[in-house]
């Protein structure tokens, strides 16, 4: 193990940033960790307390708070309405790098994070043999939402709902597509992201006959690599700079406008992290290139291509539910509703309470899955009070959370993308 | 450090996962939001129902521990700072509004029930529940009635004294107290329940609030008004007042504050203006429209160069958006922000704004002050950065300076913040030391083992 002074001095460089809480405590009021568990050490202003109190020696354990700060989302809904302009995620992204490059990431992860997520073709191959498998393990749990879990006690499932590996992911439904602009005179790189590409390839498709409808050009290069947030929150910066220098190559041999995803948290991770995390500084350019480009697909329909909402007699409802990522850090919440309405069969329903955090949060859903549950079941109550008989959003892994936690509270609600209804009305 | 038998105790009152004692857990709770030292407790406890607090209440007390009582821990003077080693008592798991009779006009809270959750469910039913402090979205009521907060509509609902009927405490020895009630007037016995108003947790711990509601204004209006001078704003607050109009809000803003928000919002505030004052006026309709039309004619006559009337709930909400402005944006010009609430008489306002000049310029220091001119309450700001240890020797000269004036100007310490530890050393000076004696034999008679927040507003009490 490092010398925990190396620690201290590293910490340090968080200082600034650290000094700009001035311990008001608003943060009590947005932090959903916060809302189940009533402890300062699960909100903002005490995860922040613990950094300093950790850099200035005060507390010895790096790993106990290291323990404290991985309960947290990384949702940012604090940062959105900090009246202190707390730069909080950047802080704890920061954080678990430092403290990940002392303590070190558990084994198994460090394996799954250097060999496979940094090698999309091997990790592809393998999940289409898990694909292949999965029936032998699991039984059918909502046959509307198409959810399943565990036929055997198997301990990372636990009693997960969740969506079943697509029997054929997006990559090899279409594995690349190099198309020219047409009327629109535009062309758009296209990023699934991997929950689109291994679990709804659907939503990927949706997007591709969206663009088609539209007559932009689609340049989607084979072996994607993931946009590197897991390794990012987990503090794997050297395996997040790896990912995406691959989409950095990847994405640079074809000539195209926009960069668009049906994923929030890929939009904002290559708009926002990229260009703050990526190491390689000669580089800088071409990151920010791209993340001046990318583009959440209703954002780019709406905003770009001036896709309108369209008058409907009596639109279907559908409970609309907000990523955090669109919401707190891109600052995207019209548009989606837009694209909804655009079909001219759906209306977007608003949650009673107001947007809020599914409660996935990437690892955060497996290494703190009760809390998860606890939060992800509120969302789905909310769901279910709007009467509406269809949800949607923005964001994949939201997906997945909602379909696990509608299907396990009995709500057979299925759960869809925008771009999924608004595809099926063209 | 606390011994193991004692750690079982708690975890038998208030469960295993309620108990905690970890250093990172402990270091947590070594602070609340005012700018003071850390000091650690030795274990957090988390009672889930009023049996297991009064029973955390009286193990204490027999063990000689001291004992804070945390809400959201928002408070700005330090009343939730621990004593080193003692215990912390968080009420975020007693947070239920356990009634709003809409037929006499009152609720029963939990000490932990959120101040804003709870004013929306009071607002659901059509009904007020008026105190509205700048930290309602996470203050609890408990920690409201220990500070006796105020809010923006403090000028004419009061504050949240004039609200509390009823408050059910434990005493030291986990006896449950009853005091005050449901009905709109009760003088039975001693005011038990006013003496437990800004106690800060000194006292008793509550255990159960009966909080007064209001109907509800049927109609409000606002306005912006914009002075070349702070001598004339606070003229014509003086003026509002003597021709017998009671603004429901008040509020004001100095040229610092104002830039800030403006550098911050750009919603086009008046940057060269000495100084603002937002206002809103409510009640009957046809009042409303009387009072907004002679407070605009009073703003100009005491040389306002614009007033601005609100004309819908948006323009409204642009008034307070800007309001509400002021603590992020002078929050983000440097790292720690000092916000004091010293208050005078309102005819002292520019005496105290004179004051606060001086005091700026003397020891070069950067102040922006806002806050509710309407009940002399400001809030001068000073921006710093603590780190700068020689800067903040100087921060702290001014502090007691700030006091010092607003004391002579007839003011008093604190308008609605709270003395906690903050601010004990000044108490002398406002009332003497009759009554901080008095005050002490008062506690140590209720008290004798000292466990209830000791140091907090009386300081240090000698054995
Ligand atoms: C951004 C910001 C804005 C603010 N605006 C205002 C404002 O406009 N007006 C205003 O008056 N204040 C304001 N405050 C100060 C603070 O929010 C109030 O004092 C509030 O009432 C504190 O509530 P709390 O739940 O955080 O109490 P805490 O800070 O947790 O506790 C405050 C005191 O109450 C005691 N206490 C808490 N619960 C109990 C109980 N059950 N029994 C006995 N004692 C108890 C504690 O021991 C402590 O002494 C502001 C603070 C911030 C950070
Ligand atoms: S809201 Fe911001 S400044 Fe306030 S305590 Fe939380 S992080 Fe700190
Ligand atoms: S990012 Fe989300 S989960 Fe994390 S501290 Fe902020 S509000 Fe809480
Ligand atoms: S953000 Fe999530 S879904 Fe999107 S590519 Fe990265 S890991 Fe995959």
């Amino acid at each position: 193990m490092a010398d925990i002074k190396k620690l201290v001095s590293m910490l340090k460089e968080l200082d600034d940033l650290l000094t700009g809480c001035m311990r008001c405590g608003m943060c009590q009021a947005q932090c959903p960790v916060f809302a189940q568990t009533g402890r300062e050490t699960d909100v903002t202003r005490g995860k922040l307390a613990l950094l300093s109190g950790l850099s200035e020696e005060i507390l010895k354990d790096p790993e106990e708070v290291n323990e404290k700060l991985q309960r947290c989302l990384l949702c940012g809904t604090c940062e959105a309405n900090c009246p202190s302009g707390v730069k909080v995620t950047d802080i704890f992204l920061r954080a678990r790098a430092i403290l990940t490059g002392y303590l070190g990431l558990p084994p198994t992860q460090r394996l799954i994070f250097r060999r496979l997520l940094t090698n999309p073709k091997l990790m592809n191959n393998l999940l289409s043999l898990g694909s292949s498998l999965q029936g032998l393990f699991t039984k059918d749990a909502d046959s509307v939402i198409g959810t399943s879990c565990a036929r055997f006690n198997a301990p990372l499932i636990a009693d997960r709902h969740f969506k079943k590996l697509a029997s054929k992911s997006l990559h090899s439904q279409t594995p690349h597509k190099d198309t020219p602009s047409g009327k629109s005179g535009l062309r758009v790189a296209f990023f699934p992201g991997c929950v689109t590409d291994k679990v709804f390839p659907q939503v990927g498709q949706a997007v591709l006959k969206i663009m088609e409808h539209h007559q932009v050009g689609v340049f989607m290069p084979p072996n994607q690599a993931c946009c590197g947030i897991p390794a990012l929150s987990s503090g794997e910066t050297e395996v997040f700079d790896n990912l995406v220098r691959q989409n950095l190559d990847l994405f640079a041999k074809g000539k195209w406008d926009y960069l668009i995803t049906p994923c929030a948290t890929c939009t904002a991770t290559i708009h926002e992290l990229w260009p703050k995390y990526y190491g390689d500084k000669m580089d800088a350019v071409r990151v920010k290139d791209l993340a001046d480009k990318v583009m959440d697909v209703s954002q780019f329909l709406a905003d770009v291509l001036k896709v309108a909402p369209k008058e409907a007699a009596s639109p279907a409802k559908v409970a609309y539910h907000d990523p955090c990522h669109l919401r707190n850090t891109l600052k995207i919440t019209a548009q989606p509703r837009q694209i909804l309405a655009a079909g001219g069969k759906y209306a977007a329903a608003e949650l009673p309470g107001g947007p809020s955090c599914c409660g996935s949060g990437g690892s955060f859903n497996i290494k703190h899955y009760k809390l998860s549950d606890v939060i992800g079941r509120k969302k789905a109550e909310s769901i279910a009070a709007t009467g509406a008989k269809i949800a949607a959003t923005s964001c994949p892994a939201c997906m997945l959370q909602i379909s696990d936690m509608l299907s396990k509270s009995g709500h057979s609600i299925p759960v869809k993308h925008v771009v999924e209804l608004y595809a099926e009305t063209l | 450090m606390i011994r193991d038998a004692l750690k079982n105790e708690f975890q038998r009152i208030v469960g295993k996962d309620n108990v905690m004692t970890e250093p990172a857990e402990l270091h947590a709770y070594s602070y609340d939001s005012a700018v003071l030292d850390q000091t650690q407790p030795a274990i957090v406890v988390r009672p889930e129902n009023s049996e297991s607090l009064g029973q955390v209440v009286k193990l204490c007390n027999e063990n000689g521990l001291k004992l804070t009582v945390r809400g959201a821990g928002t408070n700005l003077s330090g009343g939730t700072i621990p004593h080193p080693g003692g215990v912390v008592c968080l009420t975020t798991a007693l947070d239920k509004v356990l009634e709003i009779n809409e037929e006499d006009l009152y609720a029963v809270v939990q000490p932990g029930a959120v101040t804003a959750k709870f004013a929306a469910q009071v607002a659901a039913k059509g009904l007020l529940y008026p105190p509205d402090p700048g930290s309602q979205a996470v203050s609890t009521l408990g920690g409201n009635v220990a500070e006796n907060a105020g809010g923006l509509r403090a000028l004419k609902y009061g504050v949240t004294k004039d609200y509390v009927m009823g408050v059910d405490f434990f005493d030291v020895n986990g006896e449950l107290i009853r005091s005050g009630g449901k009905t709109v007037k009760c003088v039975t016995g001693y005011n038990l329940a006013g003496l437990m108003v800004a106690s800060e947790g000194t006292l008793g711990v509550f255990e159960k609030l009966i909080l007064k509601l209001v109907p509800p204004p049927a109609a409000y209006k606002a306005m912006m008004a914009v002075f070349p001078d702070v001598m004339d704003a606070s003229r014509a607050v003086a003026a509002i007042i003597a021709n017998k109009i009671v603004p429901a809000t008040l509020e004001f803003m100095d040229n610092f504050t104002i830039r800030t928000v403006e550098n911050f919002r750009k919603a086009g505030l008046p940057v060269d203006a000495a100084a603002m004052l937002l206002i809103e006026v409510d009640g009957h309709p046809a009042q409303v429209e009387d009072d907004a039309a002679k407070v605009e004619s009073i703003c100009k006559e005491n040389k306002a160069i614009s007033v601005r009337v609100a004309k819908d709930d948006a323009e409204r909400n642009a008034v307070w958006q800007a309001r509400r402005d002021a603590l992020p944006a002078l929050a983000r010009v440097k790292p720690t922000t000092v916000l004091e609430d010293a208050t005078v008489p309102r005819s002292k306002i520019p005496a105290m704004m004179q004051a606060l000049d001086r005091i700026a310029k003397k020891y070069d220091l950067t102040i922006g002050t806002f806050g509710h001119a309407g009940d002399g309450n400001l809030h001068p700001t000073i921006l710093t950065d603590k780190r700068d240890q020689k800067e903040w020797h100087r921060v702290e000269a001014a502090i007691d300076a700030i006091f010092e004036e607003a004391l002579a100007l007839g003011g008093t310490l604190s308008g609605e913040h709270g003395i906690g530890l903050a601010k004990s050393k000044y108490l002398k000076n406002e009332y003497g030391v009759g009554a901080i004696n008095y005050s002490r034999r008062m506690k140590s008679v209720l008290d004798p083992n000292n466990i209830l927040n000791p140091g907090k507003i009386l300081g240090p009490l000698l054995a």
